[in-house]
């Protein structure tokens, strides 16, 4: 597998080979299950004391109220960051933000930049761009990090190599490390402690020599000109505080209005992530500070379809997300495919709404096939701490990915049957005759079409004869002793 | 046209059809507690971090018993003068001390701005007391010294104590705990590349 998720297939066939590994299957299944215990003690332990659904309903407030002022709290936000000294960019896509970033590190004459974890910068495919540009990117996050040795994807949001049990880590780290800077001690043993100490020993060198720090943000407040960003290791604190330039790539989406607006945020974020009370490290800087920290610091505000997913009215409450992974560590789907099969950088329930949001629909099979990928059984609403209303959208998608395939030369199958059903459905004479074929029509479904709904679902019997039948025979129901007649 | 007025351009377009922000509802509060002090104590505990409780008479033996025997520590100016602490192995921290000299200091002692309590959360504003960001990142033992009156209940009170120092541009950093990873089966391991030890010393306040 190599580091992009381009050209993945539709999630049907990609979900039909994850399913079939095991051992992704048992790692999958051992990790949500544990994150969902760990949160779900905290929820009961907040509704001890508060109110975990009043904490959502602010939490989705503020997200919101910002979004729906997005123009006001961007030229704000731009205006505190210029205030503080930082140097504001605007990136339209994926590409100019690349850009953006490489030509900030190359006027360093660095080689190599450290990067916190961030979904964003792989959503624009940062390091494949500062490759190109000479330029290595150090992933520093532990999951992260065991991704990029193993020439891996991302897998989940808040743990990107969920798929890799410790053994694979071990592995991983004695076969790559070396290749790329100070190898792994021999004695590696699979403990998480010991594996953790050996990408401690690892990337230490790089912290204390790189000169240009790359990150994202979890929040960007426009009173105060400030970013944040919510980690655990400490890696975070090292590329925020030791390198001479910081770059932050920051979606447009993240901005929230006030100071006060990051207290919900905040609450509901480590206890639906990490099913923490708090994250051991949050990090938050306003732009240069004199004698502390990198003397330049660059922000990159992105849209890459971020605009495209606020236009549309029932869909751009996914620019809520503040990117906890509950939904998908809830979801009986994501539990069994795992990330990959989602062929994005977000996997997951959220990633099956995000992703054709950004993108746009009917552009590529891969991207329509996201809104299907769901029971819609409604765990992941549950479970999001901002209320976005995931399965709700999945059903709008649906219709707009029909919609968006109405002038295609081959239709889609739904596409056919409810014109079928319209034609039938609109006339009681119509409906009568076609009434009569009920049997035949389901016998033929069974054995042509219906193969792949069949596969996991029954399709019912034909009754012996249709309502209006049998109606007709017993007079309502008043007379049952006419015999049925046979069809 | 700029990227900037593109993407403005775009926002507002895909934000015709709103007519009104609907202002978000009050975030809840958590009930009180008789014994802040004690909850964060507890709570700092849970993440494992060594927690001890001592008056301002007893720091400075508070804050020699916190740091491993022979250890060398970094201090902050603000602090400097001020613990009691004396030896060839303190180090007052000029602002020039790089990264690399940094890592080769074991331990460091500072003070602190909140403390939460329902959370187990230090807060540093990075004042001359708690010093710039890297010292209280790179050695491995941190020390902090938290006054019982900082401990505030939840993070409201936290957020709304700290708003000072963000308008006047300072950095915050928030710690819970020592640096952490659950990156490995979603187990959870202290000690990656932030202080592996956390030494959090409340300092009791006189009357109480």
């Amino acid at each position: 597998m190599s580091g992009t998720f381009v050209g993945m297939p539709k999630f049907p066939v990609a979900a039909r080979a994850a399913l079939e590994d095991t051992q992704l299957r048992h790692n999958l299944a051992h990790a949500t299950s544990t994150i969902r215990g760990k949160r779900a003690r905290l929820v009961d332990e907040v509704n001890e004391v508060s109110s975990w659904e009043d904490l959502r309903l602010a939490g989705a407030g503020v997200k919101e109220a910002a979004l729906l002022s997005l123009e006001t709290q961007l030229l704000r936000l731009e205006e505190t960051l210029t205030a503080n000294g930082a140097i504001v960019h605007w990136a339209r896509d994926a590409e100019e933000a690349c850009r953006i970033v490489a030509t900030v590190a190359t006027s360093h004459q660095v080689d190599e930049v450290v990067k916190v974890k961030s979904m964003v910068t792989q959503e624009i495919g940062l390091n494949e761009a500062l490759a190109a540009a000479g330029i290595a990117a150090w992933e520093t996050d532990l999951a992260e990090l065991i991704v990029q040795l193993g020439d891996d994807l991302p897998s989940h949001i808040l743990v990107p190599a969920i798929h890799r049990n410790r053994a694979e880590v071990r592995e991983i780290f004695l076969r790559a490390m070396k290749t790329v800077g100070r190898p792994a001690p021999e004695d590696l043993t699979d403990e998480p402690a010991v594996l953790a100490a050996a990408a401690r020993e690892h990337l230490r060198e790089k912290f204390l020599r790189a000169r240009v720090g790359v990150s994202g943000a979890n929040f960007a407040v426009a009173e105060t000109g400030t970013l944040v960003v919510v980690e655990s290791e400490g890696n975070g604190r090292m590329c925020l505080t030791l390198p001479e330039v910081l770059i932050s790539v920051v979606g447009i989406e993240k901005v929230v209005s006030t100071w006060d607006d990051l207290d919900p945020l905040l609450r509901l974020l480590p206890r639906s992530s990490t099913g923490e009370r708090m994250n051991p490290y949050t990090s938050t800087w306003s732009g240069v500070t004199p004698g502390d920290g990198p003397q330049e610091v660059h922000v990159v505000l992105l849209d890459n379809g971020r605009t495209r997913a606020l236009a549309d009215q029932v869909g751009r409450q996914a620019l809520r997300c503040i990117r906890c992974s509950a939904c998908l560590n809830v979801c009986p789907v994501y539990e069994r495919t795992g990330g990959h099969a989602y062929g994005s950088v977000y996997p997951g329930p959220i990633g099956a709404i995000l992703n054709p949001l950004l993108k746009g629909f009917g552009v590529d099979e891969q991207t329509d096939s996201l809104p299907y990928a769901s029971s819609l059984c409604g765990a992941c609403f549950e479970a999001c701490p901002v209320r976005i209303d995931i399965p709700s959208v999945l059903v709008d998608q649906r219709a707009k990915v029909v919609d968006a395939h109405r002038d295609s030369r081959v239709p889609k199958v739904e596409q056919l049957a409810f014109k079928g059903a319209a034609v039938a459905l609109s006339d009681a004479r119509r409906l009568g005759f076609g009434e009569r074929f009920t049997k035949v029509g389901l016998g033929v479904a069974r054995r042509l079409g219906a193969a792949a709904w069949t596969s996991a679902r029954d399709l019912p019997p034909a009754p012996a004869e249709s309502f209006r039948a049998w109606w007709k025979r017993t007079d309502g129901g008043r007379d049952e002793s006419t015999k049925e007649s046979g069809r | 046209m700029s990227a900037r007025d593109e993407i403005l351009g775009r926002v507002r377009a895909a934000l015709a059809d709103v007519t009104e922000v609907p202002a978000a509802p009050a975030a809840p509060r958590r009930s009180p507690v008789a014994d802040v002090v004690g909850l964060f104590e507890e709570r700092v505990a849970d993440y494992r971090a060594v927690v001890v409780r001592t008056t301002a008479g007893g720091l400075p033996a508070a804050l020699r018993d916190a740091l491993p025997a022979g250890a060398s520590a970094v201090i902050p100016p603000g602090l400097a003068g001020t613990l009691g602490l004396s030896g060839t192995g303190f180090v007052v921290d000029d602002g020039e001390l790089s990264a690399a000299q940094l890592d080769q200091v074991d331990a460091v002692i500072t003070a602190s701005a909140v403390g939460i309590a329902e959370t187990g959360t230090i807060v540093l504003d990075h004042a001359p007391d708690q010093g710039r960001r890297a010292i209280t990142l790179v050695p491995d033992t941190h020390v902090c010294i938290v006054r019982a009156d900082q401990i505030v209940l939840d993070v409201p009170d936290a957020t709304a104590l700290l708003r000072a120092a963000v308008l006047a541009g300072r950095p915050l950093t928030w710690i819970s705990g020592p640096s952490a990873t659950s990156d490995i089966e979603l187990s959870r391991v202290e000690g990656v590349h932030g202080p592996r030890n956390l030494v959090v010393v409340i300092v009791e306040s006189p009357q109480g």
